[in-house]
């Protein structure tokens, strides 16, 4: 069971560009607002057409553009739970679910629906119009929807991103228990590098329309490749960096030269994640001299915004029981670790 | 006091809602797929008989369905249909009139129909005729009923472009609107006036409908 896709589509300025596969895996589609995740699952789904390219399921070709094959929605067989989950307004909660079983006898329908309503803890609202459900029955109801189709992909499109923050830990978790159970391979769509991290296997980044490829969830965390997936992933600091020895960049924006790793070809920065900093006694290699511009006290953790020599500050976390009392003005030695410096393109 | 006119004014009207009826949500939902720059010259012509005198649209109707004219000689000598001067004349008339109120209602209710509805229902498998009469019109039926009855008023109350193709003959092409007319010209104020009260009153029914109507769909939408 796999997806391959691989497209391009114009829409005015914007210019989707994504290429990946995934196999009976969850595969998260990761990137701001307006990136062209959504319209990646309008592709697949068939609503909208691509410029060029090919989508494959299953070894079934959706969409190919070269050999003119471009199957209707209808024909698709894929799943596809919108953001505001789409249910009919003018049926019944049950009418919404006889509807995607429309062409099959009526026996076997209701007895599926009413096995999918048990499913989805609907009993009870088999009456109710969508209007009167509150989000999370609703997404309930055009998941069960979506299933009764037997699709052969699921696709999901930010959906936990309607929910209030009470609905959503809930949600999560039983969608979580969706996706276990669910055999084909699903794509879900966010924008939160933390829905990515706890519910998918795969991820390809987005990043102003262009996408390529998939990689594991956890090399997105620990190797990024480029700075907008280092971004996604939630790394604060970066600076440009240009390559002066096999092994030493310099990084202008924090005025420093570091050591690290096997420079790659085409390196343009170098990030760290602000936890992987260290507080050095002082000077030494790998150690930037700062000014601590602000102290902030989180939960867990203290954060330093500490200016460097090349103008742009380093976001520093320590433990606090790491961390010794410091002050705005202060002087302070920073060690960023050779293997946790990021080298990205 | 003679009823035909009544009963030729409601005739006319009832069938002509039910072409403009449909005649509407045709092009409603046909335009609505066309390139812009056709859409944009398309929408005016449609909606120009809504804005031109009735005389104009008289005068139109004249130059193609007229016994001596191309078209109306041509119905003439292969059906032997006359097409003015018979209480059918007056459809014609209210038609074209009508028309450009219930596809405007059509299609700013068919504008207001949320497109991933059809996206999903499409996902499903549900074929793009039973996404159109099961979800898009259900959807819309409020706008749409509102233009019908619209488009009905109109059509009873039609009387310029009526007048020159039906013309006005008693108990034949008479409906209520010409009948008031002719009524006031000969200084029979008294039955002119019962007239009146008759057309006010329908009228009156008519657009308490669509204003019950819109009500209930704002009441829905919240």
């Amino acid at each position: 069971m796999s997806v391959k896709v691989d497209i391009e589509k114009r829409l005015g300025d914007f210019h989707l560009n994504i290429n990946f596969e995934a196999a009976d895996v969850v595969h998260g589609l990761l990137g701001a607002s307006g990136c062209g995740k959504s319209m990646t699952l309008r592709c697949i789904a068939g609503v909208v057409a691509p410029d060029r390219g090919r989508i494959e399921v299953n070894g079934r070709v959706l969409f190919d553009s070269e050999k003119h094959i471009h199957l209707t929605p209808q024909q698709r067989k894929v799943g596809l739970l919108f953001q505001n989950y789409a249910l009919f307004p003018n049926m019944t909660v049950e009418g919404n679910l006889l509807a995607a079983l429309r062409g099959q006898q009526r026996e076997t329908a209701q007895k599926k629906v009413a096995e999918m309503i048990r499913r989805f803890h609907l009993e009870g609202l088999e009456r109710h119009c969508p209007s009167q459900l509150s989000g999370g029955q609703q997404q309930r109801a055009a998941l069960a929807r979506i299933l009764l189709t037997e699709p052969e992909i699921l696709m999901l499109d930010e959906p936990l991103s309607a929910l209030d923050s009470y609905l959503r830990w809930q949600t999560e978790l039983e969608l979580m228990d969706l996706l276990d159970r669910f055999s084909g391979t699903t794509l879900l769509v966010t924008h939160s590098r933390e829905e990515v991290r706890r519910l998918c296997d795969t991820v390809t980044v987005l990043d102003a329309g262009t996408g390529r490829g998939a990689m594991p969830v956890q090399a997105l965390f620990d190797a990024p490749e480029t700075l907008s997936a280092c971004l996604l992933s939630g790394c604060k600091n970066y600076s440009r960096a240009e390559k002066i020895g096999p092994d030493r960049i310099r990084v202008s924006d924090w005025g420093a030269e570091l050591r690290c790793g096997e420079v790659p070809a085409g390196l343009q920065y170098a990030a760290i994640r602000a936890h992987h900093i260290e507080s050095a006694e002082g000077p030494g290699e790998n150690v930037i001299p700062c000014r601590v511009q602000r102290v902030i006290e989180d939960v867990f953790s203290t954060i330093l915004m500490a200016e460097t020599a090349g103008g742009t500050p380093l976001r520093v976390e320590l433990e606090k029981a790491d961390f010794r009392q410091t002050e705005a003005g202060q002087t302070l030695y920073l060690r960023l670790p050779i293997e946790r410096i990021m080298l990205l393109k | 006091m003679d009823l035909y006119p009544l009963y030729n004014a409601l005739r006319i009207a009832a069938i002509s809602c039910v072409i403009v009826f449909f005649l509407g949500i045709f092009f409603a939902h046909w335009v609505a797929k066309l390139p812009r720059a056709l859409k944009g010259i398309l929408d005016v012509v449609l909606t120009l008989p809504l804005v031109l005198p009735p005389t104009v649209v008289g005068y139109f109707l004249l130059v193609l369905f007229g016994p001596n004219r191309a078209f109306g000689a041509w119905m003439m000598s292969t059906f032997h249909l006359r097409l003015t001067m018979v209480w059918y004349s007056a459809i014609f008339a209210s038609v074209v009139v009508a028309f450009p109120l219930m596809y405007r209602t059509a299609r700013g209710a068919f504008e207001s129909f949320d497109p991933t509805l059809r996206a999903s229902a499409q996902t499903l498998g549900l074929s793009n005729s039973y996404i159109f009469w099961r979800i898009q019109m259900p959807y819309c039926r409020q706008g749409i009923l509102a233009g019908t009855v619209l488009a009905f008023a109109r059509a009873l109350g039609e009387y310029g472009a009526t007048s020159m193709i039906a013309g006005y003959t008693p108990g034949r092409t008479a409906t209520i609107s010409t009948t008031v007319y002719q009524l006031w010209r000969t200084n029979n104020d008294a039955l002119a006036f019962k007239w009146v009260l008759i057309n006010v009153a329908i009228s009156f029914v008519v657009l308490m409908a669509v204003n019950l109507l819109e009500k209930r769909e704002r009441r829905e939408a919240r």
